[in-house]
């Protein structure tokens, strides 16, 4: 460290945990270590922690990191970096415990478009993928993207394909699609970055239901084979 | 009610922003300009929660079903009402069946890229998790969601009296210019990858100047200029991000995250341009160039106040001049 982030200058603790700005908006948190849920649940139990504090508008879970965003930007940035680092020292793991949502899909075909690039990347046919896939129960660890969109743990590696070096203009909602070692179903159309290898109808977010997005962190997805298409 | 008679492309209701959803994976939206919106609402009277028109391609044309007071603010443009003149970031007052146009402006430089028009009482679509911001991914707030279009009828809130039509506000463009060399010069903090860009990479970042190219909207501006290298390729994990964040695509060429930007991504991160200086941005034409100059913490939030003090001192001066000053 060259001491040029005035967050990682100041910090007491060891930069092990990553804290850095994102201007005067919000802090960024990153746990160490390698992706675990074991990790995303003290993610989860931090941020509980630091909504409670006043200048916090928000706290935010990534994949086993933590966006927190001011109501006023502190005065005394040390401190609360200090508050942070600290809270995570003592973070126990909240084991939430949510429900089940079962996804069909059908893999392939004109819903799955990518899928001939993942048979590429990783030697393995479409039935395989949709098996390898579609056998897990993934958490939610997180929500972000767009309006109700998911983060998913718990990926079998063996499908893991690199994001796509020129991201695609739209891909429809309800494409279920693979990030480099990630996986997770777009919520409404939009760009993406991401290998699309399925499709399924679920309505996941709807701004006038209470809560508006179908999934919180701590539930689980579990995707069904409907097809694959070749 | 106001009746959209013409209106260019990417017109969209909008206010301060969707504060507080970021859980659900909801952006903020909002203005892109936010100082120039809320000068807009103190002039028509207005709380600083009510939403405007934040206007990208002119030209736009109204018609005012009835009489209400209202403000242009933001961009350059020429506006019209009934054909006449009227000031730019002055208070003015519509009768019933009135129209207001604003064209492009006549001046050869013309500064800004996005316009607002407030209206006393608000544009009063509902609210949508506490904001009436557009947001056109997810199709949520402002008008059914969507950008606005010719025909569209736009309900306007219950109107205080707000100061007496010709009260003027100064810009922040002239209350608080910041150029080096002529161009716009935004101030940046370092963010969490900073230190793993090349030496070089780090000089030209801060060096050379920046051109916002086509690619660039109300989701993100796409910058061209000198390639940026990190010591070694990043891949991240995903986590939250927020308005003004640099981030560095594998190519190199960065793009700032702006107000419909998800609130979530992957790509390295450069820096982020601080708060105070996001209407800058805003304000900047495709084309145009800009400067990247760092900036701590303490900088920062004293840019924040001060951009904070001029509409203090402006709330404070048409307060003196609005009839219900007493309260």
């Amino acid at each position: 460290m060259n001491g040029r982030n005035p967050i990682l200058a100041e910090a007491p603790t060891e930069p092990m945990t990553g804290i850095s700005l994102l201007g005067t908006t919000a802090l960024l948190f990153e746990a160490p270590g390698e992706t675990s849920l074991a990790v995303q649940r003290r993610i989860w139990s931090l941020a509980r922690e630091a909504e409670t504090w006043p200048e916090v508008r928000e706290a935010v879970p990534g994949v086993n990191n933590l966006l927190v965003t001011w109501r006023e930007p502190p005065r005394r940035l040390a401190a609360i970096v200090e508050r942070l680092a600290a809270a995570w020292e003592t973070a126990s793991p909240l084991a939430l415990e949510g429900r089940t949502v079962e996804l069909p899909v059908v893999y392939g075909g004109e819903g799955g478009l990518h899928m001939a690039d993942v048979v590429a990347h990783t030697g393995l046919s479409p039935e395989a993928i949709a098996e390898i896939h579609a056998a897990p129960v993934y958490p939610v660890y997180a929500l972000g993207s767009h309006p109700g969109y998911c983060y998913l743990g718990g990926m079998d590696p063996r499908i893991a394909t690199p994001r796509r070096k020129v991201p695609v203009l739209r891909i429809p909602g309800g494409a279920v699609s693979i990030g480099g070692a990630q996986t997770g179903v777009s919520a409404s159309p939009g760009p993406s970055g991401w290998n699309t290898i399925g499709s399924t109808d679920m309505i996941f977010f709807d701004a006038a239901r209470t809560p508006p997005a179908l999934l919180q962190p701590g539930d689980s997805i579990r995707f069904r084979i409907a097809g694959v298409v070749r | 009610m106001i009746r959209l008679l013409a209106c260019g492309a990417l017109a969209t209701v909008q206010d301060r922003g969707r504060l507080g959803a970021l859980r659900w994976g909801v952006g903020t939206a909002g203005a892109m300009d936010a100082p120039a919106l809320a000068a807009g609402n103190l002039l028509v009277g207005n709380a600083d929660e009510a939403a405007g028109i934040e206007v990208q391609v002119l030209p736009l044309e109204i018609r005012f079903e009835a009489a209400a007071a209202f403000a242009v603010t933001g961009a350059d443009c020429t506006a019209t009402l009934d054909g006449v003149l009227v000031l730019p970031w002055t208070a003015a007052r519509a009768r019933a069946g009135a129209t207001l146009r604003l064209d492009r402006p006549a001046a050869f430089r013309a500064w800004g890229a996005r316009s607002y028009l407030c209206v006393a009482g608000g544009i009063d679509v509902p609210m949508v998790l506490g904001s009436r911001a557009t947001q056109l991914r997810g199709a949520i707030g402002g008008l059914e969601g969507r950008a606005l279009r010719a025909g569209d009828a736009l309900p306007v809130g219950r109107a205080a009296e707000g100061p007496p039509p010709g009260t003027g506000l100064v810009p922040p463009a002239i209350a608080l210019p910041r150029a080096v060399d002529g161009v716009p010069a935004l101030r940046v903090l370092p963010a969490a990858e900073y230190d793993r860009y090349t030496t070089d990479s780090l000089a030209a970042f801060w060096g050379e100047p920046w051109r916002i190219t086509p690619q660039s909207d109300r989701y993100g501006f796409r910058l061209a200029g000198p390639t940026l290298v990190p010591l070694r390729p990043l891949e991240l994990r995903s986590h939250g991000i927020v308005p003004g964040v640099i981030q560095v695509p594998h190519g190199g060429q960065p793009i700032i995250q702006m107000c419909d930007a998800q609130p979530s991504g992957g790509y390295p991160k450069i820096g982020t341009v601080i708060e105070a200086d996001l209407w800058r941005l805003a304000q900047a034409p495709i084309g145009s160039r800009i400067r990247f100059v760092e900036t701590g913490w303490d900088e920062a939030l004293a840019a924040r106040d001060a951009l904070d003090g001029w509409l203090a001192a402006a709330r404070r001066d048409l307060s003196c001049l609005s009839p219900r000053s007493a309260a």
